[in-house]
């Protein structure tokens, strides 16, 4: 009963006028980035942090989680409306929003997507609530030895789980935790890293530093490239009928909707996994369990909702390990966290004993986010339709004026502004080349934790190297790590016997 | 298109070894004092398994056996990003001399009215409005006050009225 006594107390917090307008605020941001083909969660959260001095720290949280949830349900609509996946977590929802929307059902698929989308969130909320206070309570148990096990295995499941080439995995992994050393040196204090004299790399490189380049100015580069032509906008009408037959028929999809939410909150929490493949299982299973598997792809509703509750119970999995153990499930939350430590709020375990309010808050509110996501959704349908025409250009224009703003405003230094033009050509070059960004931007944020935890642990034990594996904990999360990095070995190991058993046999 | 793939290997590479050759300046090795690695041990190694890694790849393309496919410079849209992104650089040295407000408004216009052929009360509204939203944004509600450059002395009676 503890933990209800905690969400009461979090709700006093989350239902106070300014936060719960910061939550409708963002509910509503988050919509319109998301249905943005090219912007998704990820670069609205890396656009719209350095504008969130204007409110305290708990506030700008709540703001952000609440654009990360607004993302996630406006994905939908451009995947619908357009056929174009809003963001890369909306992919699967395509499949049958597309077709839907053709038949003249786009209203209902709309509908659809928005009911999944509350299901999936209000199952994944009440999932992490659960899970939330027990975990913390595992991780209080860490030490140092434990920590650097666990950002191991975060690390290590890009590698056996990403899906990516591994090698390039590899490299941006390690990319992202040498730019994070750049400054002074954790344990010394003495510089390290610094280019061309530049005195601007004393201070270290931010994170948001590279996430505005990579995923600001970079998708603007991608953008201006993949949208040479306008894209059709679907007309979708809506009528208070339409919205009762498709609550009437999202009320047979209990079972699919259900799987989704629990898929999408378990895939969610790795960080290599998250909402995509989470949607994307969530739609394959939907189809496999289904009596008539055919009509998938051609305009199925469960199609719909499939993906839409994954990718909703996906973005709240990552949150968990985030709060809880203090390592991001995606790369949305990864600058979350970032966000929090710029704020001196530190993730992890001692977070829900030090600042109590604040972790109950931020947990309450994602209940209230998820609420307000759905009315502003279903309420702003027309607006949506409407805002979808707006010609790329002008979009791109605004983002990147706010990317150059914003990477200037936190730390007031030209220096930043430099590095995120060079950040977003780089960034540009290497998404080209099929370079995974996600463990690049993981890698930044938590690389300083990686080292320090490495060293302090190093230092204590004199040195033993055998510090890791002889606590059972970390042990286990070596443990883990080394299957996770093995893993693509093996794989190209068993590919490599098939084919040459391949060839021998012919000869036999 | 494979020489994109191996360029970008061999630009890796080359910022690995720039990287391993800074990390260099502090200890890279075993720290017996203290015990646990030296302060550049870390970014030095790390860069070390890029170079490798890098290199991996470079040979894995040289061998014909990539699974990297794709179209990678279209010249016409590379063009379009091309001139997108040096406009982007000049935006960025103009804030340093003749401030955002001379810079960014330039900059919409450019995008809006030559890039994107928009028309001129699209343009007009959204370069002038923008300097408007991003001074009472930035310079009123959060005192922060962006770069002026040359134009700080235009500033001074706005800041006598706002502050």
């Amino acid at each position: 009963m503890d933990l209800l006594a905690h969400l009461a107390e979090g709700f006093a917090t989350s239902l106070s006028p300014v936060n719960l307008m910061i939550v409708i605020i963002g509910v509503t941001a988050g919509l319109f980035i998301g249905a943005m083909p090219g912007l998704g969660s990820v670069n609205g959260v890396a656009i719209v942090l350095p504008l969130t001095f204007i409110v305290p720290p708990s506030s700008a949280i709540i703001l952000l989680a609440a654009i990360y949830y607004g993302a996630m349900y406006g994905g939908a609509i451009s995947s619908i409306l357009l056929g174009i996946p809003g963001a890369s977590t909306a992919v699967a929802t395509t499949f049958d929003g597309r077709p839907m929307a053709q038949q003249g059902k786009a209203g209902l698929a709309l509908i659809a997507a928005a009911v999944a989308s509350f299901v999936g969130g209000t199952i994944s909320v009440v999932l992490f609530t659960l899970f939330a206070a027990p975990l913390a309570d595992l991780a209080l148990a860490f030490g140092p030895a434990e920590e650097f096990a666990l950002v191991l295995l975060a690390f290590t499941t890009f590698v056996g789980l990403g899906g990516d080439d591994v090698l390039k995995t590899i490299i941006m992994i390690c990319l992202g935790l040498v730019l994070s050393t750049v400054g002074l040196d954790l344990i010394s204090g003495q510089p390290r890293l610094i280019f061309f004299d530049q005195p601007g790399f004393y201070s270290g490189m931010s994170f948001l530093v590279l996430a505005i380049g990579v995923y600001g100015v970079g998708e603007i580069l991608h953008t201006i490239e993949t949208s040479k032509t306008a894209p059709q906008v679907t007309p979708a009408r809506l009528t208070f009928g339409s919205l009762w037959l498709g609550i009437k028929e999202m009320n047979k999809l209990w079972r699919t909707m259900s799987f989704g939410s629990f898929i999408g909150f378990f895939v969610g929490m790795l960080p290599a996994a998250g909402a995509t493949p989470a949607a994307l299982m969530a739609y394959g299973l939907a189809k496999l369990m289904s009596k008539n598997p055919d009509s998938f792809g051609k305009g199925n509703i469960e199609g719909v909702a499939a993906p839409e509750t994954a990718n909703n119970a996906a973005s709240t999995g990552s949150l968990l390990p985030m709060l809880t153990l203090g390592i991001p499930g995606s790369p949305t939350t990864a600058l979350l966290l970032g966000g929090m430590v710029m704020w001196g709020l530190v993730p992890g375990p001692m977070l829900f004993i030090e600042q109590p309010d604040f972790v109950w808050g931020l947990i309450s509110s994602l209940y209230t986010a998820n609420l307000f996501a759905v009315l502003v959704n279903i309420a702003l349908i027309p607006v949506f339709v409407w805002a979808l025409r707006m010609p790329f250009t002008v979009l791109c224009a605004m983002v990147l004026v706010l990317c150059i703003v914003g990477g200037y405003a936190p730390s007031q230094k030209m220096h930043d502004v430099w590095l995120i033009a060079g950040f977003g050509a780089g960034g540009y070059l290497l998404r080209k080349a099929d370079y995974p960004l996600a463990p690049l931007v993981l890698a930044i944020v938590l690389g300083p934790l990686m080292e320090k935890s490495f060293r302090q642990t190093l230092i204590a034990e004199q040195g033993n190297m055998m510090a890791f594996i002889e606590r059972p904990l970390s042990a286990t999360f070596i443990a883990i790590s080394a299957v996770f990095f093995l893993l693509p070995l093996l794989k190209h190991f068993r590919r490599m016997t098939r084919r040459n058993g391949a060839s021998e046999r012919p000869a036999e | 298109m494979l020489m994109a793939d191996r360029l970008i290997a061999v630009g890796i590479m080359a910022l690995s070894a720039y990287f391993m050759w800074h990390a260099t300046v502090l200890p890279i090795g075993w720290n017996g004092m203290t015990g646990g690695p030296g302060g550049g041990a870390f970014p030095f190694w790390l860069s070390a398994v890029m170079l490798v890694t890098a290199g991996a790849i470079l040979i894995r393309s040289l061998r014909g056996k990539t699974a990297y496919s794709g179209n990678f410079f279209d010249l016409d849209t590379l063009r379009s990003v091309i001139s997108v992104f040096i406009a982007l650089v000049i935006t960025i040295a103009l804030i340093g001399w003749a401030g955002a407000y001379v810079a960014l408004p330039l900059f919409i216009l450019w995008y809006l009215k030559i890039f994107g052929k928009h028309g001129w009360v699209l343009t007009a509204s959204l370069t002038f409005g923008t300097p408007v939203f991003l001074f009472f944004f930035f310079e009123v509600t959060l005192k922060i006050l962006l770069p002026k450059g040359l134009t700080e002395p235009v500033f001074t009676p706005l800041y006598a009225i706002f502050f």
